[in-house]
């Protein structure tokens, strides 16, 4: 008792240990440290039960999502085909490389290495890393498509060293004619992120997976999508594929068929030229538009892999706008081609085709003398259309009032926006008195009645209703323009216009070609095939020198429309030349040669093809010419192209920013169809419009709507 | 008794107990390496047994050795191998860069590892024979801190923690076992606790911090560090209960596991055999410990307990360090699984302690023959 007292007073002062005392320490310490042992095993026991029976499930999900990659397949696109089933847009085969920017270690070392193993300019490098800083890191970027197979190969086997890498055979979407149907079509690039945020949908961020951006690619995108396919393989922690376990092939979206011609489509864009202008055809049984054409255009296949900074400075420094879609977003003053419109609403409101006004050379009106193009001396409504007479319009118009002849106007489509699909329109005005003091709080003046009459002043119309109101007036019946092959619009209630009406629109539209009217050296060479039509000529600016004077920009747009047979009328078309000077000069030969191809399409290859050799080839050569060219200019000096939404308010800037806002109106000699010499207006007479701001047609964003009658 | 008369005695007298189990792990490694190699012997199965069976006749020679030899040679042993790591550390400061092993020809020799039972041995050798009544005394303290602070500070440069806390261990567990005042035990505590934050921040490389910092968390770093423990829980929570089969773990055969044939080799057996593989391996162990902490505090004198119980508590450090870090509760640190991971050191540093543990309890068994 009493050595254990002292026992245990040494331990704890520290002396005389003994080897007793030891080996019960270490008897209790072993103890202590077994105990552990133990408690620690069981921990161990625990924790792995807890890992592999507990959150059994959710491991076993992420062991198998290691193992199993799952890889989508992009589905291939529909096809967009013409009436013809000839394709406007497939798909074509190609080897392709994109990357992954949040997988690239080295960025820039990868780079470079592509671009030496790929063979790109300092160009291509330069787009190339632009599309990588754009990109949002799951977004797959396009680095190169239609590569072949050797360089295919190449990259294949230095893949190791190129992480995020994705060399890859699939499809990509191919326009055969190019330009040709850029604004028609549209085109397809990658999907952006806003488009991934919206529908999550992991295919968009699948790498070659295209979405339509624009036009008919954007409007069926549902359609044409297609299901994609999916491969699922075993893939190791690198990414080599083991083995596949399964794969489902694609379902390729739904082809779409036009009512478009597609060869007539690729003719009208190349028989436009260097011009910039619009041309729309219709057919005249089914309403269905053949060809729906604005040049100079862009080439939708140097879109898909997105827009490079020389093609974005050379798309936005065109004054020509290749970005703008002039057949349905160009609007401009008709100018005469108002005429044969005209000369039916006046037949409605009792006026006698027979009727004669003599012109002098003009028309007065209150102090205001209206200039007339030449003194065409006595006049009826046949002649004053095939002379494009103006002081007989003014005073007919003066006569019945305008709000008489507008809604004949809106009636034949003028100031009208159509249901076509993917296809955004600008419905341009149609004025009448209620239109002016809703939009001016002014009232309307015999003046504005005069202007109107011959498609000046406060009208503007688009190319697409200029050839719809052709379409009616050549075949008498109210057709509604389509664009989906059988899917042809029921017509609009009755014209209320008799035959005989029609056939002095159409008697004087006859004889502006094939009298000895305006347009007499277009007509069609074609034996027994006639063609009848109006030109007009819309000035741009006012108190400037007419014609082919003055800069490109200053001067008149030229307008034709027309229709072939004249007996029976089969196509009806609208020709619209941007500052082409005269209807005659520019747009006619155009319509002529686009008709002529309609019905004897080598006779009009022949002279396309002899004109083309001037030009310096087809469309696509020539812009490879002066894309080459801005190449060896700018280089890599180029403004970087911006996100997906700048384009489309660069698109958007075009439009309104385009040719209708420096249509100024003017007060007299609004249009002349004839060379003879300008002459500056009488008195000193109120406009109807302030001189300086742009004329109502340029209204921008917020026109105000014309209501449909 | 029958055991006895169909054997003959000196097999009989093997020590079974240890020699069973462990030949079982063994073999279950060698099944779990011939998985890992995508079915086939080579590289690692094979020579994984090899070298078991080679080091288990040398644990058995070992085990022959008298005490008063082992006595003898620890000193002498000690300096050789701290002889060796200077050597080493020079080398790897002429070479440029750091170097753990020595090219012996035939096979290569890392120093630290030897120094891991060599530790133990020179504590129990120091403390044996240290009077009892100076074993409380700090004077005291001193030597067998400075045999400790030298080879532990060599590891460290190289640098390998893993190793150097393995070292500081084994002999940690000798100096509490020789019976110094449980206060001071207390006291190092309470200034470890002060001191490990301190070190953390200022004597860590700042790959070891980044190793702790995802410990902590690792969806932190799931691409880097972070990946190893995920990937190793991932191996054996999707084992389940009873494992994917073997030679169907995805997470090892298709390189999602790291080292799934060293350090996470334990991972790499739980994804083909789940927690029932799991229970099995700790089982084993569970035996092995027992054995040799029963040894320590049936050997015969306070050499022999020190010896046994530093020996038992090596291979114990070995086996949780590595268990805790597959299964997330430990920092990555480069320690195999004894007798399952592939490793010549590591199967030759485990021996010598299974073969000085065999060793120990002969000395007993002869001593309570002698005394009977």
């Amino acid at each position: 008792m009493f050595k254990a007292l002292r026992d245990a007073f040494n331990q704890t002062t520290g002396r005389h240990v003994t080897h007793g005392q030891l080996a019960n320490s270490f008897d209790r310490r072993a103890m202590l440290i077994g105990a552990v042992q133990g408690g620690l095993g069981l921990i161990l026991a625990g924790r792995m039960t807890w890992i592999a029976v507990a959150e059994n499930a959710k491991y076993a999900m992420l062991s198998e999502s290691n193992r199993v990659n799952l890889a989508l397949i992009p589905p291939r696109r529909g096809w967009i085909l013409d009436r013809n089933n000839l394709p406007l847009a497939t798909n074509r085969t190609d080897f392709r490389v994109d990357l992954i920017p949040e997988r690239l270690g080295d960025a820039d070392r990868t780079v470079s290495m592509l671009g030496q193993l790929l063979k790109m300019d300092a160009v291509d490098v330069q787009d190339l890393r632009d599309r990588i800083d754009k990109s949002h890191g799951f977004q797959p970027v396009e680095v190169a498509a239609s590569i072949d197979s050797e360089t295919y190969a190449a990259i294949t086997l230095r893949l190791p060293e190129l992480p995020g890498v994705i060399p890859q055979r699939g499809f990509s979407r191919f326009y055969p004619t190019g330009p040709a149907v850029a604004h028609l079509i549209g085109y397809v690039g990658p999907a952006s992120a806003a488009e991934y945020e919206k529908d999550k949908n992991p295919l968009l961020i699948t790498p070659g997976y295209k979405v339509g951006k624009d036009g008919l690619e954007k409007h069926f995108e549902t359609e044409l999508r297609g299901e994609p396919g999916a491969r699922r393989s075993e893939v190791t922690a690198s990414g080599r594929i083991v083995r596949d376990l399964e794969m489902r092939e694609d379902v390729p979206g739904n082809p779409i068929r036009l009512t478009i011609d597609g060869a007539l489509q690729d003719y009208t864009a190349r028989r436009i030229g260097l011009e910039s202008a619009a041309a729309v055809v219709i057919d005249c049984h089914t309403g269905g538009i053949l060809a729906l054409v604005s040049m100079p255009a862009f080439d939708p296949n140097s879109f898909v892999g997105g827009i490079g900074r020389l093609e974005w400075k050379m798309l936005n420094e065109d004054d020509h706008i290749p970005l703008l879609n002039k057949a349905l977003r160009g609007l401009y003053p008709p100018g005469s081609t108002m005429k044969p419109m005209a000369s039916l609403a006046l037949q409605q409101h009792g006026v006698s085709p027979d009727e004669r006004i003599n012109c002098p050379g003009g028309y007065q009106l209150g102090s205001r003398y209206f200039r007339c193009d030449a003194a065409h001396g006595s006049m009826d409504m046949r002649s004053a259309i095939e002379h494009s007479c103006n002081t007989y319009f003014w005073s007919m118009a003066h006569r019945v009032g305008y709000d008489a002849i507008a809604p004949v106007a809106k009636m034949l489509g003028l100031g009208q926006e159509f249901d076509l699909p993917g296809a955004r329109q600008r419905y341009g005005t149609v004025p009448d008195a209620a239109w002016k003091m809703r939009r001016y709080k002014q009232e309307w003046s015999a003046a504005d009645s005069l202007n109107a009459s011959i498609g000046q002043g406060y009208v503007s119309v688009s190319p697409l209703q200029l050839a719809v109101m052709t379409s009616r007036i050549a075949s008498g019946r109210n057709l509604v323009p389509s664009l989906m092959f059988g899917g042809q619009k029921p017509l609009g209630p009755a014209l209320p216009f008799t035959p005989e009406q029609l056939a002095v629109a159409h008697d004087g539209m006859f004889r502006v070609v094939n009298g000895s009217g305006t347009a007499a050296a277009s007509r069609l060479d074609l034996g027994g095939i006639q063609m009848a039509g109006k030109t007009g000529t819309a000035q741009v600016r006012a108190l400037t020198a007419r014609g082919g004077g003055g800069t490109w920009k200053s001067r008149d747009h030229s307008l034709f429309i027309c229709y072939a047979p004249t007996d029976a009328p089969r196509y009806a078309m609208s020709v619209v030349v941007e500052h082409g000077t005269f209807g005659a000069r520019a747009a006619a030969p155009i319509a002529k040669d686009v008709m002529t191809f309609l019905f004897n399409p080598g006779k009009a290859w022949d002279s396309l093809l002899a004109m083309e050799k001037q030009w310096g080839g087809t469309p696509i050569q020539r812009m490879e010419a002066k894309y080459a060219a801005y190449s060896s200019e700018y280089g890599t000096t180029a403004p970087k192209v911006d996100a997906d939404e700048a384009v489309e308010t660069a698109l958007t800037k075009a439009e309104n920013a385009g040719k209708p806002a420096e249509v100024f109106v003017t007060e007299a000699g609004a249009s002349r169809d004839t060379t003879s010499s300008a002459t500056s207006s009488g008195g000193a007479a109120p406009r109807p419009g302030p001189t300086s701001s742009p004329s109502p047609a340029a209204g921008g964003a917020s026109p105000a709507p014309v209501t449909p009658p | 008794m029958m055991f006895r008369n169909l054997v003959p005695d000196p097999i009989a007298r093997l020590p079974w107990r240890v020699i069973v189990p462990l030949t079982l792990l063994v073999f279950f490694g060698a099944a779990v390496l011939y998985s890992a190699a995508g079915g086939s012997m080579k590289p690692w199965a094979l020579s994984h047994v090899l070298r078991y069976v080679i080091f288990l006749a040398m644990a058995l020679v070992l085990s022959r050795v008298r005490r008063e030899h082992f006595k003898e040679v620890s000193y002498p042993l000690y300096g050789v191998v701290l002889f060796l790591l200077i050597l080493v550390e020079a080398m790897g400061k002429i070479g440029g860069g750091s170097q753990r092993w020595l090219n012996l020809g035939f096979m290569t020799l890392q120093p630290s590892e030897l120094m891991k039972p060599i530790i133990v041995l020179v504590l129990a050798r120091f403390y044996d024979d240290l009077p009892p009544s100076m074993t409380a005394s700090w004077k005291m303290l001193m030597p067998a801190a400075g045999l400790l602070v030298v080879p532990a500070g060599l590891v460290i440069l190289q640098p390998d923690l893993g190793t150097a806390l393995a070292i500081c261990f084994g002999a940690f567990i000798v100096i509490f076992l020789a019976g110094l005042p449980a206060g001071w035990f207390a006291a190092g505590g309470i200034l470890a606790a002060i001191a490990a934050p301190l070190a953390f921040f200022f004597a860590l490389h700042d790959y070891q911090r980044q190793r702790v910092f995802v410990f902590l968390d690792p969806s932190k770093d799931p691409l880097g560090t972070g990946y190893h423990i995920l990937q190793s829980n991932i191996a054996i929570g999707s084992g389940g209960l009873f494992g994917k089969g073997f030679l169907n773990g995805s997470q090892s055969h298709l390189a999602y596991l790291p080292e799934a044939h060293t350090d996470f080799a334990f991972a790499t057996m739980a994804e083909e055999w789940g927690l029932m593989g799991g229970f099995f391996v700790l089982a084993i162990f569970y035996l092995i410990l027992r054995w040799g902490m029963t040894t320590a505090r049936q050997a015969p004198d306070r050499f022999s307990q020190l010896l046994a119980a530093g020996m038992t508590c090596t291979v114990f450090f070995y086996a949780a360090i590595n268990l805790s870090m597959v299964m997330g509760l430990a920092p990555v640190v480069g320690i195999p699984l004894p007798f399952v991971s592939h490793g010549g050191s590591s199967m030759m540093t485990n021996m010598i302690c299974i073969g000085t543990i065999m060793a120990v309890e002969r000395w007993s068994k002869t001593g309570r023959r002698s005394l009977s």
